[in-house]
C-alpha cells in the first residue's frame, strides 16, 4: 500500500491530507500557516501523526505541495532576486523597452538591470541580425555583483531558441553558474508578456527554492521518502525540479487546487465552485473537471503576463469576516484571519464575525454557542441574506447561461453559505469539504504544454498538429504523467495573418494521471 | 479643436479602436503602450480637427502593415514612421503639416500620432475606414481610383522601399504585400500626402473622438458595474447579433491572406442555434443558419461577454465566451463607388450588401 500526501499552504491555514491508492482520504489535519514554510508543514505533519497514530508516513511515496510562497513574494515585494535581463531583438523591439508598465516598487525590488542587444529571429526563422555576443558580455560585466539571477528573452524564440541559448552561455562565461530563465521555456508569442513572465520567474527562484527545500526538509524529518511535486495554476502537477525552474507557474495554484479538489470530492465535472476560507472567498468554474481559464490577460503584482490562470472572482468574505453594526450593516472587508480562535465571540473574544452568525443560525458548531444566544435574530437573518446575495451575484457573473448549474461549496468557511442559492441547480457540500484544496493538490494530474510556430512550407497542417501533440504528450510525461493516461486537453492554432508563405502557431496541452510506483 | 492626449485618453482610444477594429488593425495594447511612452518622454500627442488646417496643407496617411501575431512578438524600432515621412518629403520635395490614420481600428489608431509627435506635427481626427480592413486599397481616400503613389515602406532596420508610378490601388497593394513579407512580415507604410481640401471630401471624420467615446463608455460601465456590451451598442448605434461560446476556430491560408471561420454555439437567448463568422484578417460576415445577420462593410466585432473588451482575430480561440456586435458602417463606405472596394463582392461574396439598419433587430441586450 502506497500513500499520497497533499499539502496546501494557504493564507490562514496549512492543510495536510493523506490519501491511499484508491484516492480515499485516510487522514487530514489543519494547522496555522507560519511565516517560514517549513515549520507550518512540520506542524501539519506532527498533527497528522498525533491525531492518526496508525498512519504509516513511511508509506507516502508521492507528496504534493500547493503554496502561495512565490505569489506572496511578488505581491509583498519581499525575498525577490535581483534579475539581470538580456533582450535579443535590436534594432527591432526598441520601441518598447523592458520594464515599461511595471510598478516602480516592483521594478526596484528586482533591480531593473537590463540590456537590449542585436539579434533575434523573424517569424520564419531568418535572423533579424546576427547575435551580438560582445554586447552580451558587456552587459554581463555590468551585471556583475548587481544581480542574483538572469533572464534571456529573444524575438521569435518560439521559432528558433538558438540565440537565447548562446546568450545564456555567454552570460555564464562571465558570471558563472547563476540561475537562468530562458523565455522560450516560459511562455508563448507575445514578447512583452513573455519577458515580464521570465523576469518574474527569475525573481522568485530563491523563494521557490526555499519552499522546495523546506518541503523536502520537513518530509525528511518525518522519515518520508517520496517523489515531490508542486501544483500549478491549471490544477495539474509538476515535478519538484521542474517547479524550481519554472516557479512562476505556481502563482495561482491555491484556487486551482480547491476547484479540482471540489470536483473530485463532489463528482461534479461542470459547475461552479465556491471556496470560502478565513479571509476571502474564491468562486471559480469547472469545465470538464478542470478550472476554466481566464480569457483576459492576467496581471501579477501589477505586471502584465500571458500565463494560463483560473478564471476567478475573489471577494473579501470568509469565516473570520467582521460584521460591522454601527450605522448600516457591513460585512468586512476586514477579517480577524488566523486570530479567529481568540477574537470571535464563540471563542470568548469580543469581535462579531461571520462564524458567530453561522453558529447562532445553527449552520455550524464551534466554540461556545451560548455566547451568541443573545444575538438579534433579525441581524442574523440580515447577515445571511447579505451572504446569499453576494454569492449569488458572483456565481451569476461567472455563469455562461441562464440555466442553473451545480454549485459545490468547499473550504472551512463555507458553512455560512445558504444551501439554496438561486443560480444553483443543486448545492453540494461534499464530505471533507474543509480540506478540498489539499486534496486537490494530492489528486492533481501532470501536464505538459507545447507552444511553437510551424512553417507550413515544411509540414502539412495535419503533420504539424501531430508533431505538436506528441511534443505536448512528451512534456506531460517528463512532468511525471503516466504515458498510458495522457490526453490532449486543449488545442489552439494561431495563423500568421497577411503572409503568403503560411505559418501557424500551435499551442497544445496534455495532461495525465501521476505515475504511481 | 486642438486636443493634447492624456494617459487616460490613450487608454480610452485603445479600447474604442479595438472595438472599431472588427478583429484586426493591430494590437491595441502595443499601440497604447507606445503612445504612453511618448507622453512619458515629454512629447505631446496632438489631435486636430480638419477645420484647423488650411486647404492646401499636406497630410500624410500612415499605418503599419503586417500580421497581428508578428506585431505581438516583433515590436518595432520606434521611429519607422518618422523615417518614412522624411523619405517621402525628400522624394517629393514637400513638407507635410500633419498625419492621419488610414484605419482607426486597433493599434493603427496610434501609429500616425507616434510618427507625428517625433516630427513635431499634429494628427488629424479622421481616418479612411472608420474601422479596419485588410488591404491598402480599401481606404476611402482612394475610392475614386487614384492610387496613393508613391508610397514609402520602412522596416525596423530602416530599409526603405519606394513604390511609385503605380496607378491601380489593387496592384499597389499586391506589390507592397510582397515586400512586407520579405521585410519579416511587418513594415510601416506612408502614403502620398493628400491636401486637406481633398481629405475633407474623402475621409471618415472624427473617428479618433468616436473611439475615445466608445472606450470611455466601456470603462465607465466596467467601473460602475453596468453592462458594458449594452453601453457599446448605445454609443455606436450597434446591436447584439449573437452571444455564445466559441466552439470551433478553422483557419486556412489562401492568396496570402488568412481566411477562416468561427463557429459560436449560442447561450442564453441564442441557446440551440449556432453562428458562423467568416474572416479575412478582419470579420466579414455573420450568419445564423442561412440568415445573414451582418456583412461588410458593416462592422462585426467580438467582445468578451462580461467585460466588453474587444477580441481580435488572432487571439480568438476555443472556449471563449463572446458577444457578437453589429455596428452600422459609416455612410462613406456604403456608396456604390465605395462598395466596389469594400462591399461583399470585393471579398468574393455574391450576396448584395444589405445594410444593418434595415434588418429586423435580432435582439437588443436588455
Amino acid at each position: 500500500m502506497t500513500l499520497r500526501l497533499g499539502i496546501d499552504v494557504g493564507g490562514t491555514n496549512t492543510d495536510a491530507v493523506v490519501l491511499n491508492e484508491r484516492a480515499e482520504l485516510l487522514a487530514s489535519f489543519k494547522s496555522p500557516t507560519t511565516p517560514d514554510v517549513t515549520s507550518g508543514i512540520r506542524n501539519a505533519l506532527d498533527g497528522l501523526v498525533q491525531t492518526h497514530p496508525a498512519l504509516d508516513l513511511g508509506a507516502i511515496k508521492h507528496a504534493m505541495l500547493g503554496t502561495t510562497h512565490c505569489t506572496n513574494a511578488i505581491l509583498e515585494r519581499s525575498n525577490l532576486n535581483r534579475v539581470g535581463l538580456v533582450r535579443i531583438g535590436a534594432p527591432a523591439t526598441l520601441a518598447i523597452p523592458p520594464f515599461v508598465g511595471w510598478p516602480e516598487d516592483l521594478r526596484a525590488a528586482v533591480g531593473g538591470q537590463h540590456a537590449v542587444v542585436e539579434g533575434g529571429h523573424e517569424y520564419d526563422g531568418r535572423e533579424i541580425r546576427p547575435l551580438d555576443i560582445r554586447a552580451i558580455k558587456e552587459a554581463a560585466k555590468s551585471f556583475e555583483g548587481n544581480v542574483d539571477t538572469l533572464a534571456v528573452v529573444g524575438a521569435f524564440a518560439a521559432v528558433d531558441a538558438s540565440h537565447e541559448k548562446r546568450a545564456g552561455e555567454a552570460l555564464r562565461d562571465v558570471l558563472g553558474d547563476l540561475p537562468l530563465t530562458y523565455s522560450h521555456e516560459i511562455g508563448s508569442l507575445g514578447l512583452l508578456e513573455r519577458e515580464n513572465a521570465s523576469i518574474l520567474n527569475a525573481a522568485v527562484v530563491d523563494a521557490a527554492r526555499a519552499a522546495a527545500s523546506g518541503f523536502e526538509r520537513a518530509l525528511r524529518e518525518h522519515g518520508i521518502d517520496a517523489r515531490l511535486f508542486f501544483s500549478q495554476n491549471d490544477g495539474t502537477l509538476m515535478a519538484l525540479d521542474y517547479a524550481v525552474r519554472y516557479p512562476i507557474l505556481t502563482i495561482a495554484s491555491g484556487p486551482a487546487n480547491s476547484i479540482r479538489g471540489a470536483a473530485f470530492l463532489s463528482g461534479v465535472r461542470d459547475g461552479a465552485v465556491v471556496d470560502v476560507g478565513g479571509t476571502s472567498t474564491d468562486v471559480g468554474v469547472l469545465v470538464h473537471g478542470f478550472p476554466r481559464e481566464s480569457s483576459v490577460t492576467v496581471e501579477i503584482g501589477g505586471v502584465r503576463t500571458n500565463f494560463r490562470m483560473p478564471d476567478l472572482v475573489s471577494i473579501a468574505l470568509g469565516g473570520g469576516t467582521r460584521i460591522h453594526r454601527t450605522g448600516s450593516l457591513r460585512l468586512g472587508p476586514d477579517s480577524v484571519g488566523y486570530r479567529i480562535t481568540a477574537d470571535a465571540l464563540v471563542f470568548g473574544g469580543d469581535t462579531l464575525t461571520l462564524s458567530d452568525v453561522a453558529v447562532a443560525a445553527e449552520l455550524a458548531t464551534m466554540g461556545d454557542p451560548s455566547r451568541v444566544n443573545s444575538l438579534d435574530r433579525s441581524l442574523v437573518s440580515a447577515v445571511l441574506t447579505r451572504v446569499r446575495v453576494t454569492c449569488e451575484d458572483v456565481i451569476d457573473r461567472l455563469k455562461t447561461s441562464a440555466d442553473p448549474i451545480p454549485v459545490v461549496l468547499v473550504g472551512g468557511g463555507s458553512v455560512v453559505v445558504p444551501a439554496d442559492l438561486a443560480p444553483a441547480s443543486e448545492i453540494l457540500r461534499p464530505a471533507n469539504y474543509d480540506v478540498a484544496n489539499a486534496i486537490g493538490a494530492a489528486i492533481a494530474q501532470c501536464s505538459g504544454e507545447i507552444d511553437r510556430v510551424f512553417s507550413l512550407d515544411q509540414h502539412s497542417r495535419a503533420e504539424a498538429l501531430d508533431i505538436a501533440k506528441q511534443m505536448a504528450v512528451d512534456e506531460a510525461v517528463r512532468a511525471g504523467a503516466d504515458a498510458q493516461t495522457v490526453e490532449i486537453i486543449d488545442i489552439q492554432e494561431v495563423p500568421m495573418a497577411y503572409l503568403p508563405s503560411s505559418a501557424i502557431q500551435i499551442r497544445i496541452r496534455a495532461a495525465g494521471d501521476l505515475v504511481l510506483a | 479643436m486642438t486636443w493634447n492626449l492624456t494617459h487616460d485618453d490613450i487608454e480610452r482610444i485603445a479600447i474604442g479602436a479595438g472595438i472599431l477594429g472588427t478583429g484586426g488593425g493591430g494590437n491595441p495594447y502595443r499601440g497604447m503602450t507606445r503612445a504612453r511612452l511618448q507622453l512619458d518622454q515629454g512629447h505631446q500627442l496632438q489631435i486636430v480637427g480638419l477645420d484647423e488646417l488650411p486647404d492646401d496643407a499636406l497630410v500624410v496617411p500612415i499605418g503599419g502593415m503586417g500580421a497581428p501575431t508578428i506585431g505581438l512578438e516583433k515590436i518595432g524600432r520606434g521611429d519607422e514612421g518618422k523615417v518614412a515621412i522624411e523619405e517621402l518629403e525628400s522624394q517629393l520635395g514637400v513638407k507635410v503639416a500633419a498625419t492621419v490614420p488610414v484605419e482607426v481600428g486597433g493599434g493603427n489608431s496610434f501609429t500616425p500620432m507616434i510618427a507625428a509627435t517625433q516630427l513635431g506635427l499634429p494628427t488629424v481626427d479622421a481616418d479612411g475606414m472608420g474601422r479596419a480592413f485588410p488591404e491598402l486599397d480599401m481606404v476611402s481616400y482612394y475610392f475614386d481610383g487614384v492610387a496613393p503613389s508613391p508610397i514609402v515602406m520602412v522596416d525596423c532596420q530602416h530599409r526603405k522601399v519606394i513604390i511609385r508610378d503605380v496607378s491601380d490601388t489593387r496592384m499597389l497593394e499586391r506589390m507592397a504585400r510582397a515586400m512586407c513579407v520579405q521585410l519579416g512580415g511587418s513594415a510601416m507604410v506612408a502614403d502620398c500626402p493628400i491636401p486637406v481640401r481633398r481629405l475633407r471630401e474623402t475621409c471618415i471624420p472624427n473617428t479618433l473622438t468616436l473611439a475615445h467615446r466608445i472606450g470611455d463608455a466601456v470603462l465607465t460601465a466596467q467601473h460602475q458595474g453596468n453592462d458594458p456590451v449594452g453601453t457599446i451598442c448605445e454609443v455606436t448605434d450597434g446591436r447584439v447579433l449573437f452571444g455564445g461560446k466559441v466552439v470551433d476556430v478553422d483557419r486556412r491560408f489562401e492568396r496570402g491572406y488568412n481566411f477562416g471561420r468561427l463557429r459560436i454555439a449560442g447561450l442564453g437567448a441564442w441557446e440551440g442555434s449556432t453562428a458562423r463568422i467568416d474572416l479575412q484578417n478582419e470579420f466579414l460576415i455573420c450568419q445564423v443558419e442561412d440568415e445573414v445577420l451582418a456583412i461588410v462593410p458593416d462592422l462585426i466585432t467580438l467582445v468578451d461577454s462580461e467585460r466588453g473588451n474587444p477580441i481580435t482575430t488572432e487571439v480568438v480561440r476555443y472556449g471563449l465566451r463572446v458577444t457578437v456586435l453589429g455596428i452600422p458602417a459609416p455612410p462613406q463606405l456604403t456608396t456604390e463607388q465605395a462598395l466596389h472596394f469594400v462591399g461583399p463582392q470585393a471579398f468574393g461574396y455574391e450576396e448584395a450588401y444589405r445594410p444593418l439598419e434595415r434588418r429586423e433587430a435580432v435582439g437588443w441586450r436588455g
